[in-house]
Parts: C-alpha cells; sequence; structure tokens
C-alpha cells in the first residue's frame, strides 16, 4: 500500500446554511449563556441548565443534525454540527452535545439497525428527549476505539464525560455494546472532581446490571470507532471557537488596557504574539474544516484529516488560552474573569479523544511514517 | 467584468488556441505570443492585453486545458517579478502607450524585470530611501538618476526594472518619491553580482549614474510615487497560486520520502519532529486551499497576509530537519562556485542549499516581523507604535 493521497476534494467554506444555523445558536448562547452565567452555573453543583439544553436540543434541533430524517433528526451532518460545537467552543457552555449528539449518535447510526433498540434511542436523542454517552474515558482515541470492546458489563470506568447529564450508557464490552439506563439498579454516577469545570467527568460503576445488547463485538468495535473519530474531529472545531473568542478577546483587551501611556496592544512584542495567534486561528480552522467535511463525505481520508486537525488544534487552543490569561496580566488569574475556563477546557481537550501525541502515531501510521 | 465570458467561453477559446496553434509543430514564443493575443495569457485583464476581462477565477481552467495539451508555459519562476509585481502596477497605473509596449513581452518572458527598490540604508523602511532623481537640465523633462540600490534579485538577467526614487527632499518621506521605469541597457547602470550565503550570485547590487530616464517611462504622478508601490508591495504578498497543492507537495514531501526509503536514518526524536512538521505543513496546505476556495468564491478573507509568514517558517524548520536527518550526508553541500543563476530552484538542488536559501524567505519581500505588524494593525486593528518620521522632511531625518 502507499500512503494515502487525498481521496477527495474538501469544501472548506461555510455554507449559507452553515452561517444561518451558526447566528441561532450564538444568539441563544448570548442571551443565554453569557461567562457570568456560566461561572454561575458551574459554581451551582448543577453545571448544566436544563432549559438551555432543552432551547439547544429540541428548539434548534442541535442533538437531531446528524440522524437522518426518516429517524426522526434534521438530516444534516458534521459540517453542520461542527458549527455548533465552534458555537459551544466559544462560550465553553457545559452542553452534552458533543458527548450525546455526536459521539453517542454516531455510534448508533454505525450499527445501522433502523428499528429496535438502537433505532428508538436517536428517536429519543434527536428529539433532545434524551441524553446518551460512550462510557469510555474521555481520553480515549479513535485509534483504540476496537480495544475498549473488552471484560464485561460489571465494570467501573473513569473519566466518562457528561455522565452526570446521561440518561443512557453506551457500554462496550467483550460481548458487544450494550445500552443501560443511568437510573437503573447496579448504576452509579459518581461525579468526579474535574480540571475542566464547564465539562463535568464522572466515575461509572455498573454491577449486576441488566442492559440491552445492541450489536455483537465485530458491528460494535467499528461503531465505538467510528464515534471516537467523530468526536476527536469535531472536537476541533470546538478548539477553534474556544481559541478564537480568546484571540479576539485579548486583542479587544490590550486596545483598552493603556500602560507607559499607551495601548499596550501598541507593544510590538504582543503584537507579534497575537499575530502568531491570528496565523495558527486562521490555520486550525482550514484543519478542523477539513475534519468536518471528511467526515460529513464519509470519505476514506476521514481519519488522517481527524488526526491532523487534532494534531494541530489542540495546540492552538492551549496556547490561545494561555496567551489569554498571560495577556491580561493579573485580571487574567481571576476567578471572575472568564478566560480561565477557557484555559481549563482547551487544557483538558488537548487530552480528550486522544493526546495531540497519539494523533501523531495515527499520522504516521496512516502516511507510513514509521517510527525507528 | 463581462458577463458573457463563463467557463465553457474559456474552454471554447482554449481549444480554438491549440487548434490554431498545435504545442508540437508550434515554436515556444510564438505559442506564447499566440495565447496573450487570445486573452488567455491572464485572463481577468483587459481585452487587448492578455486578457478577456473575465473573472480571475476562470484562469484555472484556461491553465488546466493548455496543461493538459501539454502546451509551453512562460516559467513563472524566471519572470515572478515581472508578473507578480511589474505587470499589475503598469496595469493599474500606467499609460495606454506603456500598458502596450511592456505587457506582452513581460508575460511572453521576452523581456525578465527586477525590482530596484531596497538600498543599503532602506530596506524594511523602503521609504527611507536616497537614490534621487533631478529633472535634466537640457528642458528634455528627463529624469537623471544617481544611487544605489542592493538585493536585487535578476538584475544581470533583467531587460527592465521598477524603480523607485526621491524626487523631493523637502517633504516627508513618502511624499517625495516618484516611480519609474528603469531601462537596464542604459548607461550609467552598473550591475554587480553579490554573493549571498549560498555561495552563488542570485541578487546584485546596482548602482546608477547619471541614469536617463524619458518622462514617459514614469508611473503615476510625480511625488506619489509611494502610492504606486504599496500596489506593487501588495501584489508582491498576496501571489500565492490558484492551483491546488497535491499532500506532501512541498518541501515536507522529500523528507517523507527520504524517511520512508531510508530506515537507517531514522531516530525516535527526529520522528517526532518531522510528524510535528508534517502535520504543520498539511495544515498549511488546507489553509491555502481554504484561501483559494475563498477567492473562488469572491470572498477573500485576511488570509492571504498570513501565508507568507506561514511558508516561510516551515521551509525553514524542514529544511533544517532535512539536514539534520541526513547525518553524514547532511555534512556535505554540492558546490560552492560562485555562479549567476537565472531562477531560484529549491527542488533541484541538495538539502544543504534549501536550507541556506530558506533563510532568505522570511526577508525577501517584506520580513516576517514587518508582516507581523502589517498583520496585527490591518486584520486585528492593533494600535500602531508611535512614530517621529511622517510629518518631518526627508532631508531632517536621521539616516
Ligand atoms: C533573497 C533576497 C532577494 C531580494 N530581492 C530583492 C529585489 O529583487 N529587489 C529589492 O528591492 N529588494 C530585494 N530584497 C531585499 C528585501 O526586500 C529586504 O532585505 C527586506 O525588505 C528587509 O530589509 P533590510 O534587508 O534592509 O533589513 P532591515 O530593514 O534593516 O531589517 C533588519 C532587521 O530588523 C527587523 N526590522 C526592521 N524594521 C522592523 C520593524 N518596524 N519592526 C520589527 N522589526 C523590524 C527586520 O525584520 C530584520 O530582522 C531581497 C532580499 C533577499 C534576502
Amino acid at each position: 500500500m502507499t500512503p494515502q493521497t487525498e481521496a477527495h476534494a474538501p469544501d472548506l467554506l461555510y455554507s449559507e446554511t452553515e452561517e444561518d444555523l451558526r447566528s441561532a445558536v450564538r444568539s441563544l448562547l448570548a442571551d443565554r449563556a453569557d461567562a457570568p452565567t456560566v461561572i454561575a452555573s458551574v459554581e451551582s453543583g448543577t453545571p448544566y441548565d436544563q432549559r438551555l439544553w432543552d432551547s439547544l436540543a429540541a428548539g434548534i434541533g442541535a442533538a437531531g443534525l446528524l440522524v437522518p430524517e426518516k429517524l426522526g433528526g434534521q438530516g444534516a451532518g458534521h459540517r453542520e454540527a461542527a458549527v455548533v460545537v465552534e458555537e459551544l467552543g466559544r462560550s465553553v457552555v457545559p452542553a452534552p452535545f458533543l458527548t450525546s449528539a455526536v459521539v453517542a449518535t454516531d455510534v448508533l447510526l454505525a450499527l445501522g439497525a433502523d428499528d429496535g433498540p438502537a433505532g428508538e434511542l436517536l428517536d429519543g436523542l434527536a428529539a433532545g428527549r434524551k441524553v446518551a454517552v460512550l462510557a469510555v474515558p474521555f481520553a480515549t482515541a479513535p485509534a483504540d476505539g476496537a480495544a475498549a470492546l473488552a471484560g464485561t458489563l460489571d465494570r467501573t470506568v473513569t473519566g466518562v464525560a457528561d455522565a452526570v447529564a446521561a440518561d443512557v450508557l453506551l457500554v462496550p464490552t467483550g460481548e458487544g455494546l450494550y445500552a443501560v439506563e443511568t437510573g437503573g439498579d447496579g448504576v452509579t454516577v459518581q461525579p468526579l472532581v474535574a480540571l475542566d469545570l464547564t465539562r463535568p467527568l464522572a466515575t461509572v460503576t455498573l454491577s449486576g446490571v441488566t442492559g440491552t445488547r445492541l450489536a455483537e463485538p465485530g458491528p460494535a468495535a467499528a461503531a465505538v470507532t467510528r464515534g471516537l473519530l467523530s468526536g476527536a474531529g469535531l472536537l476541533a472545531s470546538e478548539q477553534l471557537g474556544l481559541a478564537e473568542w480568546c484571540l479576539t478577546e485579548t486583542v479587544r483587551y490590550t486596545r483598552e488596557r493603556h500602560q507607559f501611556n499607551r495601548p499596550v496592544g501598541s507593544f510590538q512584542s504582543l503584537k507579534h504574539r497575537m499575530a502568531q495567534l491570528w496565523l495558527q486561528v486562521v490555520s486550525a480552522r482550514a484543519a478542523a474544516r477539513n475534519a468536518a467535511d471528511a467526515l460529513a463525505a464519509g470519505s476514506p481520508d476521514a481519519p488522517l484529516a481527524v488526526a491532523v486537525a487534532q494534531a494541530y488544534c489542540s495546540k492552538v487552543a492551549v496556547h490561545a488560552a494561555e496567551e489569554c490569561v498571560q495577556l491580561h496580566g493579573g485580571i487574567g488569574m481571576t476567578w471572575e474573569h472568564p478566560a480561565h475556563l477557557y484555559l481549563k477546557r482547551a487544557k483538558a481537550d488537548s487530552i480528550a479523544y486522544g493526546s495531540a501525541g497519539r494523533h501523531r502515531d495515527a499520522v504516521a501510521e496512516l502516511m507510513e511514517l514509521p517510527a525507528p | 467584468m463581462s458577463a458573457t465570458v463563463d467557463a465553457a467561453e474559456v474552454r471554447r477559446l482554449t481549444r480554438e488556441l491549440l487548434a490554431a496553434h498545435p504545442p508540437a509543430t508550434t515554436g515556444r514564443t510564438d505559442f506564447l505570443e499566440a495565447r496573450f493575443d487570445a486573452g488567455l495569457a491572464w485572463v481577468h485583464y483587459p481585452v487587448g492585453l492578455g486578457g478577456l476581462d473575465a473573472p480571475r477565477s476562470l484562469q484555472p481552467v484556461v491553465d488546466a486545458g493548455l496543461a493538459a495539451a501539454g502546451a509551453p508555459d512562460n516559467d513563472p519562476r524566471r519572470i515572478g517579478i515581472g508578473l507578480g509585481m511589474a505587470a499589475p502596477t503598469i496595469l493599474g497605473f500606467g499609460t495606454d502607450e506603456q500598458k502596450q509596449r511592456f505587457l506582452r513581452p513581460l508575460w511572453v518572458g521576452d523581456e525578465v524585470w527586477c525590482q530596484l527598490f531596497s538600498e543599503p540604508g532602506a530596506g524594511s523602511d523602503l521609504a527611507a530611501l536616497a537614490t534621487r532623481a533631478v529633472r535634466a537640465e537640457d528642458g528634455t523633462g528627463d529624469w537623471v538618476v544617481d544611487g544605489q540600490k542592493v538585493w536585487t534579485s535578476s538584475a544581470h538577467v533583467a531587460r527592465w526594472a521598477i524603480l523607485i526614487a526621491r524626487t523631493d527632499p523637502d517633504v516627508p518621506k513618502h511624499r517625495g518619491i516618484s516611480y519609474f521605469i528603469c531601462d537596464m541597457t542604459d548607461p550609467g547602470v552598473e550591475v554587480r553580482p553579490l554573493r549571498q550565503i549560498t555561495g552563488e550570485a542570485e541578487f546584485n547590487e546596482v548602482f546608477l549614474t547619471g541614469v536617463r530616464i524619458p518622462d514617459n517611462r514614469r508611473l503615476g504622478p510625480v511625488g506619489e510615487g509611494w502610492k504606486v508601490a504599496q500596489t506593487t508591495l501588495m501584489n508582491e504578498r498576496v501571489s500565492i497560486g490558484g492551483a491546488r497543492i497535491p499532500r506532501e507537495g512541498g518541501m515536507i514531501g522529500t523528507v517523507a520520502r527520504t524517511w520512508r526509503e531510508q530506515p537507517a536514518l531514522r531516530t525516535h526524536d527526529l520522528h517526532q519532529r518531522m510528524l510535528t512538521l508534517w502535520v504543520e505543513a498539511e495544515v498549511a496546505r488546507l489553509t491555502g486551499e481554504r484561501l483559494r476556495q475563498q477567492l473562488v468564491a469572491g470572498q477573500p478573507g485576511p488570509e492571504g497576509s498570513g501565508m507568507k509568514l506561514a511558508f516561510a517558517r516551515l521551509n525553514q524548520e524542514i529544511s533544517g530537519l532535512e539536514v539534520e536527518l541526513l547525518g553524514d550526508e547532511g555534512l556535505l553541500y554540492s558546490d560552492w562556485t560562485m555562479r549567476r543563476p537565472e531562477l531560484v530552484d529549491f527542488t533541484g538542488r541538495d538539502a544543504g542549499y534549501r536550507y541556506l536559501r530558506s533563510k532568505g524567505n522570511s526577508i525577501e519581500g517584506g520580513t516576517s516581523e514587518v508582516l507581523l505588524n502589517i498583520v496585527a494593525e490591518r486584520v486585528l486593528g492593533l494600535p500602531v507604535e508611535p512614530r517621529n518620521d511622517k510629518d518631518a522632511a526627508w532631508k531632517d531625518l536621521a539616516r
């Protein structure tokens, strides 16, 4: 086999429909999830604003973007979902969109079952009535998806993102994939204290539970891998939105903040750092769009596009958030200023669905650039 | 822009050109001249000047059609300064006579151009230039030019030059400059090779001593040369191609091939660094592709300003890694003989050459530092640094 050449000519722009969707999501979040609201909600111990999620999931129809119309969804795709993720990243809103409407939904879609329990569950997810999450550690990379199919239904899984919001857990085991209701006997979801305040993590313990088997090990492994690939791919859009917010706010702040009788943003050492960041954000946009487009098209290029986007965008988001804190000076270190929410989300995102290093390994494998 | 010219029309004209001048039996120059006359040189140029007044996005249609038929091209690398800088400036500011005289041989490649801008005392601060142009005393209206230019690429092969010179030292520096077309064969023009870091002399020093330039070779009004030069410089930086680059199309492709073919060279450290650069090169390629799609869709963004920065850094890092990867072979260099090449050829040479030559990528055409200033101020809207050279007469500035 020769290394991959590009199989699919990507469309890297945003369509008008996508821009309309962006406006709808952005104005909803501006109304209901500004920074003080987000800070207040993470402190309240009930991170999710159910009404906001209802408006986003059912009102705008975001929860069903990936689901075909005949299964009760919007029949859109990963390009549109990526735009929603971008906006959610821009406002670091706690919402189980990526975990439920993207990863869990794509796992179920990949099973190809239109009816039966998987179809029923998809219908609930698409309508925003239910939230499901894949019960694997948030750090699991797509390349480790198949390996996640091991063990039995009796198990403890740590670091499961958004499990506290889930009605249903999708649990991979050696015998296949199971759906387990979180409200049932033998299921405990123990919240963890997470670095990222805006995406709750929990330890899930299953003991003597009965689940509904959704798939045999073979198709289950492929479906879990596909779900994780979508998650990693669209996470790049979250990182893009986050980085863009950090840059915009930093530029705004340094234009207004005066020291030494001039705006600090007129000092060249700062201007150059912000210009470098701008270039990285512009590049992250191309990488993130490419991943979303490849996923949407079901292109054979998707694994590489996703690995490239993750290897690049996670670093950009962390860098942008770190610069945001630094260039805000003392204010950047305060709890009151939202910069810390972005830094925490960016750093956690750099581990989620595989670190940059893990994704570079994937590039090495796909492009036949092996280690010594 | 003419509404009648669409992709189908452009394809028809391309077929017509190929039928009338089959590449297999037509001489290179004859073909290129016919192509210019058919309006297929740069389709967005006016009719009669090598174009069709068509949307720029149709150029790839022509290029693809001609490439598929094996038509000769005008080797844009050799005439890059003419194509990328002189032509748009002449189109924007030239008289009809100047456009008729210069554009055709420029595009065909019969006449190579160079850029007499930089001086020993004026590089990034180009408007500080000291080369003087004064009216001849004989009443002809001619200009007499004296001064020194430096780092002039291709001056040794150029027939013409775009030149900026000071025509009024008593006004602030940006206001006393005029823009000329200089005949490189005129008496008083002396080109001396300037050997560079690679051992060869791709650029030159140019001494101008009493060079007479007729007034009809001035571009734009007297004293407004800075405005004209802005057009040249803007075009210099956005000349990012319309063509799609394949994956591993740039320098990273050479490194990746070496990696695959020579397992003995592999180390863990180099592996991680190479993969990081591979990813960055792929992302830069996608960013360029996104920019191209924006241009085609008629929604150009500011991304172009960043691409030169990105490619300069990547070329330098990748070529640096390549030298290390080659180990024993990386210790060698092909040839230090002083030569005067006609074009810059990154791919045809060895890793050491690439490493050394790519150092120029962040200096030529505006340094990376200056480009970062431009991005910060024009794209991000950050405040300019206080400066004291805007209102003082040029002659009163410290040099
Ligand atoms: C290979 C090559 C080919 C070239 N070909 C041509 C040509 O054909 N025609 C032509 O006219 N010129 C040509 N040049 C010249 C080129 O345009 C200048 O070298 C360039 O504009 C920089 O000017 P300088 O060399 O005077 O450096 P300087 O302006 O003296 O800069 C020195 C250092 O200071 C930094 N610096 C300067 N100003 C600022 C600022 N405001 N903020 C921050 N940092 C700053 C620079 O980035 C640089 O690092 C060529 C140069 C090279 C390397």
